[in-house]
């Protein structure tokens, strides 16, 4: 691969949780690559390992029970597996920000909104409390919020609004890397166009590069450049989003495509991928995907490997080593 | 705000009519009354007779009853039996006594439980929280003036350090002190460690983690804030057993205080003294009900805003 602006660059990510009742393999050798000013859309179930892996970038996995183990993991040039308590704190929040999936539990209840906001941006700006309460409310206006709403607690905005906070929070300090984990989830269909605008807006505005976590790929396709469909603790396909929409490969991200619902056709029968997400503690051997494959042999359960397609596009699928094997969603098109 | 205020102290009237009822009529059932301890022993039917007319006892319990009402709805606690004194004017040279004691167990408690708690929390599991489990179940588990006796001997009569009773110095409130913050405290820290265990889980306090906020920031503004409420209120029904409980500890270590009048006075069947210390008592209490409940409105904006309404 040719040399490329890094902001973020992760080799071999391995998350576990030591509980009582086992070890909880949540990532299991996931690694991303992230171009400087690009987008890229983490799709899986839940329980994928998604929230887990945006965890991980900021350290803000609990350790213990939880145990993380990576070969590289670079944001924006730092070493973020050998900073300090006190350089993590300076990281967190300036070079790499996050918004969490739940607006209604994500905000401190008995502070201020826009105490919430300036409380970022006293941390990493070198400024007096009340210029940092003075951003704050430019904050909260560029978000589509009244100033004079930075009084206000969390319980007196609704669940969009709150997300406007929160994004606000995010983005008080400009950071390099902005994870969204499922941002627009928790919010009804209307507030979700708004908000999914608003943040394409913002990004565009101060360049950041982004992380979107969803398994919703109607958002995928509005504001993503690269695709990572992730299974069990690790990418399964990935690509641009050209290759993913267009060139699918992989079988379980053409279970995703197959579950949508068919607008054109309102009597169709919803076509979910059978079964259910492998037990994290206890993974099948050879591609975690094979009890639920369609296309599944012997083979499958013995072995995984990564296949590139072209110079954007790779699977981790074995099927395709078999003569003139193709999925099926191709031919439908 | 000022209008639920003014509720409030509306609603203490039914409140004090229906203690004052209770003591009063339960004084009553008791054996014997005041002029059967006072009166000679040679004094005659009519002697005796006359002295209750003196002492404001004659008639029936619905008449005394309804003249003490009547008077104490005038804010008059009348005269104490026993002393000949006004009860308002005994009891409130006892009452710093019991305030300094109570208050003294309270700091106690407070310095050793909210530390204890938080620590138990964050540090889950470890040996940090079994300890100090240990030590609040001991401190909740002994009876008070079992402990204040242990007290006494350890460290008044085998060490000599501190004095077993008395006051007046104040040396001599150490360990009345920590006789009655022992239970306190060991409520107060199991309700702060169980509150805070609950906040930890929140999710807010991972985004104050995201922002770059450092930990024990987070445990100290955002954790404990979020966690304070069961913590008040817990703490409230403390000082109402700081005030209760001060009565068996003023017996052990002879304070000086209302807890022991009152018991005094129930012994002599001083019927006004008795029921006035008892009425007292409870206005304090509800006034630190109320207290506390106005400390909900400053650690949570989502009750302020209940009140306003």
């Amino acid at each position: 691969m040719k040399e490329k602006d890094l902001i973020l660059d992760l080799q071999d990510l391995y998350v576990r949780f030591e509980v009582e009742d086992g070890v909880v393999h949540a990532v299991n050798g996931l690694s991303l690559q992230i171009e400087r000013g690009k987008t890229l859309g983490l799709v899986g179930e839940t329980g994928a390992g998604k929230t887990t892996t945006a965890l991980s970038l900021l350290r803000l996995v609990s350790e213990p029970p939880g145990v993380v183990e990576c070969e590289r993991l670079i944001v924006d040039g730092k070493d973020v597996m050998a900073l300090s308590q006190k350089e993590l704190e300076s990281f967190r929040g300036n070079d790499i920000a996050m918004i969490f999936q739940d607006p209604m539990t994500a905000l401190n209840p008995v502070f201020t909104v826009g105490d919430q906001i300036a409380e970022t941006i006293a941390i990493h700006e070198n400024i007096s409390q009340t210029e940092a309460q003075k951003k704050a409310i430019d904050m909260l206006e560029l978000v589509g919020i009244q100033g004079e709403r930075a009084d206000e607690y969390p319980h007196q905005f609704s669940g969009g609004m709150k997300q406007r906070v929160i994004i606000a929070i995010a983005l008080a300090c400009q950071p390099r890397l902005l994870i969204a984990d499922e941002p627009t989830t928790a919010l009804d269909v209307t507030i979700q166009a708004q908000v999914l605008n608003l943040m394409r807006e913002l990004r565009d505005h101060y360049k950041t590069s982004m992380i979107m976590i969803t398994h919703d790929l109607g958002i995928v396709a509005q504001i993503c450049d690269e695709v990572a469909v992730v299974y069990a603790g690790n990418i399964v396909e990935y690509g641009t989003l050209q290759d993913i929409f267009n060139r699918t490969k992989h079988p379980y991200t053409e279970g995703l495509f197959n579950s949508l619902p068919n607008i054109r056709d309102r009597k169709a029968e919803l076509n979910p991928i059978k079964g259910l997400m492998p037990d994290p503690t206890n993974l099948p051997q050879g591609c975690p995907f094979h009890p639920r494959c369609p296309y599944a042999d012997e083979k499958c359960k013995e072995e995984q490997s990564v296949k590139w397609v072209s110079d954007t596009h790779y699977i981790r699928c074995i099927a395709y080593e078999r003569e003139g094997f193709h999925i099926k969603l191709e031919e439908k098109r | 705000m000022l209008r639920y205020i003014l509720k409030r102290f509306l609603m203490m009237i039914p409140v004090l009519l229906a203690v004052s009822f209770v003591v009063y009529f339960l004084m009553d059932l008791a054996p014997g009354d005041i002029v059967s301890s006072m009166a000679p022993a040679d004094a005659s039917e009519a002697d005796i007779e006359r002295m209750r007319e003196e002492l404001g006892l004659s008639g029936n319990i619905f008449e005394r009853y309804t003249r003490y009402i009547g008077n104490l709805l005038r804010g008059d606690l009348g005269m104490s039996l026993s002393m000949k004194r006004p009860v308002i004017n005994v009891f409130f040279e006892r009452f710093p006594a019991t305030l300094k004691l109570a208050f003294g167990s309270i700091f106690i408690a407070l310095v050793i439980s909210i530390p204890l708690g938080i620590s138990a929390a964050t540090n889950h599991r470890s040996w940090i929280d079994g300890t100090s489990m240990v030590l609040s179940m001991l401190g909740l588990s002994m009876p008070s003036f079992w402990l204040g006796l242990l007290l006494i001997l350890g460290f008044s009569l085998k060490l000599g350090w501190l004095p077993s009773g008395g006051s007046g110095f104040f040396s001599a409130i150490i360990l009345p002190a920590i006789t009655l913050g022992a239970a306190q405290a060991g409520n107060l820290t199991r309700i702060t460690r169980s509150s805070m265990l609950e906040v930890t889980r929140q999710d807010y306090l991972r985004t104050a983690r995201a922002k770059g906020v450092a930990e024990n920031v987070v445990i100290r503004k955002h954790a404990l804030k979020n966690a304070l409420i069961p913590i008040i209120t817990v703490f409230g029904s403390t000082l109402g057993n700081a005030l209760g409980g001060a009565v068996a500890i003023e017996t052990v270590f002879s304070w000086p205080g209302v807890g022991r009048l009152t018991v005094a006075a129930i012994n002599v069947r001083d019927m006004n003294l008795a029921t006035g210390c008892i009425i007292m008592f409870t206005i304090f209490l509800t006034l630190t009900l109320l207290i506390v409940d106005i400390a909900y409105a400053f650690a949570d904006p989502r009750i302020k805003a209940q009140y306003s309404r």
